[in-house]
């Protein structure tokens, strides 16, 4: 389904992604592991062209992304949520959920506003609250909704259960269980393999710009030499 | 004294010029927060709005109408051909500036105002146009006892209209809501499939359409001229600034307090009330420097790193300096009067233009009131030579420090903001000292001027006096140049790269900025006495704002990346200003044009495309 072959990405002169490979199949979660720095942000703005590659190739379905604007990547069915979450602040919960809407896509039972509030509940308590008077928890939840409602076939979670407390990433957790049950593909990046061992399928290690190991995530969650290696501090 | 029925007349008629000034600052504010563009050519849309209004009521289909559908047919009818206008800017211009400096969309929006201006002259002619009186609201009412036209009454009410159908936009449709995601995020907005450009196209053609209805309203009450856009663009940025940048509720308070200090202003403090206003929006800057409902601190938008100074200028260019200033002095003394005139006024605004470098270059903050500055040395010489009968040694001496102290004075508020706010306050400032040099007559002589400041005898030839002016202009670069080079102006390109960084090496940005703002001041004095002594005389308009737009043009035109920059601007600036004013009576068209070419293909100004040629 998504398909990243060598992806090279700069920051002015500064190299940070070093040739990065790697694979989605319809259906799946991957996960993307590093410590803080590894280019795993980069990797998935590089994919969404927010921060256009230096060189590589990005396919999604088969279609090439390069010389795609940010928009077009999103229309194509690539859903981004980003790290730092960027809720609109001074747009009620219902307001940011409207900036995500885009039409249905065929054979995909279209994401709507009741939808998403019956999958994140606190969301559907809060529609008139403003976006910059919610907690992390929430803001991460309407940051995926927001998402969601662009009908994306493909998600892609930066560090979702970053700064987040361990009882909302069990719900987060199940959320997106129940996301993947729906046969919604995600690429999924942490630096910390706990959240993601229970939803990923396999993970890619990244380490300074570089792929270091790729395996199942039951393999990975079992080697503590490669843990140690490429994520403990 | 008025009575209270008076009072009560004055200030329906602030509510009334407070809803036109609110029409346009709305445009302006909405553009600004989509797009991050201060569009100087807001005005010119204004202007367009009247001018077509007017045309649209006397020839054409609606004038043939006639009566109530025809005039208001007239008056949406060239709003939506204005809304469209600004559509269609933004798709050929603007579009391509996005990702370019601010300074550079400025530039890019001066040159529509030089651009329209020729336009309207080319398509309407210099006389000034009057509208009919709108039907069902000719006559007055009585309010109070005192007459009231029902006309104002009825722009009382658009004001209010206006901005609920607006906030009504902006939440309840889901254009609306995506302008407002927007405002905050642009990026993110992008990244959720939203095609931005269509999103700006609609934002533009949403601002210019309301800058012309408020235009077009206008021609009931006011006389169609050819300077309605510079007097309503500065009253509408006072008002976007005053009331925060982006924020349509601040732009209507703010448009209710200067539309009533306007009324009332002129009954209180009748001998100020040029200042009044830039009085009120310097007070507000200081004290709340996001405005009065501004989101506060803007994040300051990355601005790309500069490259690194040469040390020392490329042996070519070092060389042709030299030979160029050779050349002037040994070609001068075969010059006619006319030629050696127009060199001295060139050594001028050389060193006016890159006096306005150090601010704008290594300094980083915009000076959209350097006049002042040039204003100030001239009057100091004026004044010196008028009370003390000084001699223009003395002046010339005296002039720098009057305009640095005045560059101390106006600098240590300005440089405590950055981007657009401090360039306000900077226009501010230097609207109260054009006022300052207007209304005190008993000094300053008002519009009158200061007559008779000319050279000591020894200078009073062209010739010498081409040469004086040259000597201490190219004196005053060299200055700039060592100061750019000096750990000063190292530590001022630090504090501009990196605020945080700088302050963290023990380096005050506000001290380095403020006083790189009164050397700069005191130079661009020097520049004003020259060429108070130069022309014989002195003038409010040494201070006005086309002397401070001007001064920005050549800075960014010849680019600010190097002093070489002002330089080459300056003389190209002027240069073409004369050759075309005396080639064609349209030269700001021409100008604009050029302009607009340079900024669309050489981003980095003249200076800047020489240099890569040679690299």
């Amino acid at each position: 389904m998504l398909a990243v072959d060598d992806l090279q990405a700069h920051y002015g002169r500064a190299h940070i992604l070093h040739g990065v490979s790697l694979g989605v199949a319809a259906g799946e979660v991957a996960c993307l592991l590093g410590r803080n720095g590894a280019g795993k942000s980069t990797t998935m703005k590089a994919i969404m062209r927010l921060l256009p590659p230096t060189g590589g190739s990005v396919r999604f379905e088969g279609q090439d992304l390069a010389g795609l604007a940010p928009h077009d990547v999103a229309r194509l069915g690539l859903g981004y949520v980003p790290e730092e979450r960027r809720i609109f602040p001074e747009l009620t919960v219902a307001e940011n959920l409207e900036v995500g809407r885009r039409p249905p896509r065929p054979g995909q039972a279209p994401w709507t506003a009741e939808r998403l509030y019956a999958l994140f509940p606190s969301l559907g308590a809060m529609k008139k609250r403003p976006g910059g008077r919610m907690s992390g928890g929430e803001q991460q939840m309407l940051a995926i909704a927001r998402t969601l409602m662009g009908n994306p076939r493909l998600l892609l979670l930066d560090e979702p259960s970053e700064g987040l407390a361990p009882v909302v990433v069990d719900r987060l957790a199940e959320a997106l269980l129940g996301l993947k049950s729906e046969g919604l593909a995600i690429l999924l990046s942490e630096q910390n393999p706990g959240f993601a061992a229970s939803i990923a399928d396999h993970a890619w290690l990244l380490e300074t710009g570089h792929i270091r190991h790729h395996g199942p995530m039951a393999a990975v969650m079992a080697d503590a030499g490669l843990r140690a290696r490429y994520l403990s501090v | 004294m008025l009575d209270w029925q008076g009072l009560v007349v004055q200030g329906l008629n602030g509510l009334a010029s407070a809803s036109s000034l609110f029409l346009v600052a709305a445009g302006l504010t909405v553009i600004f927060g989509v797009s991050r563009i201060v569009n100087f050519a807001h005005g010119s849309l204004y202007m367009l709005g009247a001018f077509l209004a007017w045309t649209l009521t006397a020839h054409g289909p609606f004038a043939e109408l006639g009566g109530f559908l025809g005039f208001w047919g007239a008056i949406l009818s060239a709003a939506l051909i204005v809304a469209a206008l600004g559509a269609l800017v933004e798709m050929t211009v603007l579009r391509r500036l996005y990702h370019a400096p601010e300074l550079f969309q400025l530039l890019a929006t001066f040159a529509l105002v030089l651009i329209v201006q020729d336009v309207a002259l080319l398509l309407w002619g210099p006389d000034d146009k009057f509208g009919p009186r709108a039907p069902l609201l000719r006559g007055a009412t009585v309010i109070f006892g005192a007459r009231f036209p029902l006309y104002e009454l009825f722009l009382i009410a658009v004001g209010p209209v206006v901005l609920g159908l607006l906030w009504l936009l902006l939440h309840r449709s889901r254009f609306g809501i995506l302008l407002r995601a927007a405002t905050h995020d642009r990026e993110m907005v992008a990244a959720l499939g939203v095609d931005q450009k269509l999103l700006f196209t609609g934002v533009f053609a949403l601002g210019a359409g309301l800058a012309g209805l408020g235009g077009a309203l206008q021609i009931p009450r006011e006389a169609v001229t050819l300077h309605m856009d510079m007097a309503v663009i500065v009253e509408a940025f006072v008002v976007v600034v005053i009331g925060g940048l982006g924020s349509l509720g601040g732009a209507a308070l703010a448009a209710l307090i200067i539309g009533e200090l306007h009324a009332f202003g002129i009954l209180v403090f009748p001998r100020i009330t040029l200042v009044l206003v830039f009085l009120v929006m310097a007070v507000v800057l200081v004290l709340r420097p996001q405005g009065l409902l501004g989101r506060g601190a803007e994040t300051a938008p990355v601005a790309a790193p500069a490259p690194p100074l040469p040390g020392s200028l490329p042996p070519a260019l070092r060389w042709a300096a030299i030979a160029a200033v050779a050349v002037l002095v040994a070609v001068a003394p075969f010059l006619g009067d006319y030629p050696l005139i127009l060199l001295a006024d060139f050594a001028v605004l050389v060193l006016f233009a890159a006096s306005l470098h150090l601010i704008m270059g290594p300094g980083g903050m915009a000076s959209f009131g350097h006049a002042a500055y040039f204003g100030a040395g001239a009057y100091a010489a004026a004044l010196l030579f008028k009370h003390l009968a000084a001699p223009m040694e003395v002046g010339l001496i005296a002039a720098p420090f009057a305009a640095g102290l005045v560059g101390l004075l106006f600098g240590w508020f300005c440089v405590r903001l950055s981007g657009v706010y401090a360039a306000m306050l900077t226009l501010a400032f230097a609207q109260i000292a054009w006022s300052v040099s207007f209304q005190w007559v008993e000094v300053t002589g008002g519009d009158n001027g200061i007559l008779g400041v000319w050279p000591s005898d020894w200078a009073r030839g062209r010739l010498v006096f081409f040469y004086l002016s040259l000597a201490l202009s190219a004196a005053g670069v060299v200055v700039l140049r060592r100061i750019i080079h000096a750990p000063f102006g190292l530590a001022l390109r630090a504090q501009r790269d990196s605020p945080l960084r700088a302050e963290a090496i023990g380096l005050d940005g506000f001290f380095l900025r403020w006083i790189a703002f009164a050397v700069s001041a005191a130079l661009a004095g020097l520049a004003g006495a020259l060429f108070a002594y130069g022309k014989g005389s002195v003038f409010p308009s040494f201070l006005g704002i086309p002397r401070s737009v001007d001064g920005l043009l050549m800075v960014l035109l010849g680019g600010v990346q190097t002093l070489t920059g002002p330089i080459v601007g300056a003389i190209a600036y002027a240069g073409l200003q004369e050759q075309l004013a005396r080639a064609t009576d349209y030269w700001r068209l021409v100008l604009g044009l050029v302009i607009l070419a340079l900024v669309l293909f050489f981003p980095r100004g003249l200076a800047g495309a020489f240099a890569r040629r040679a690299a």
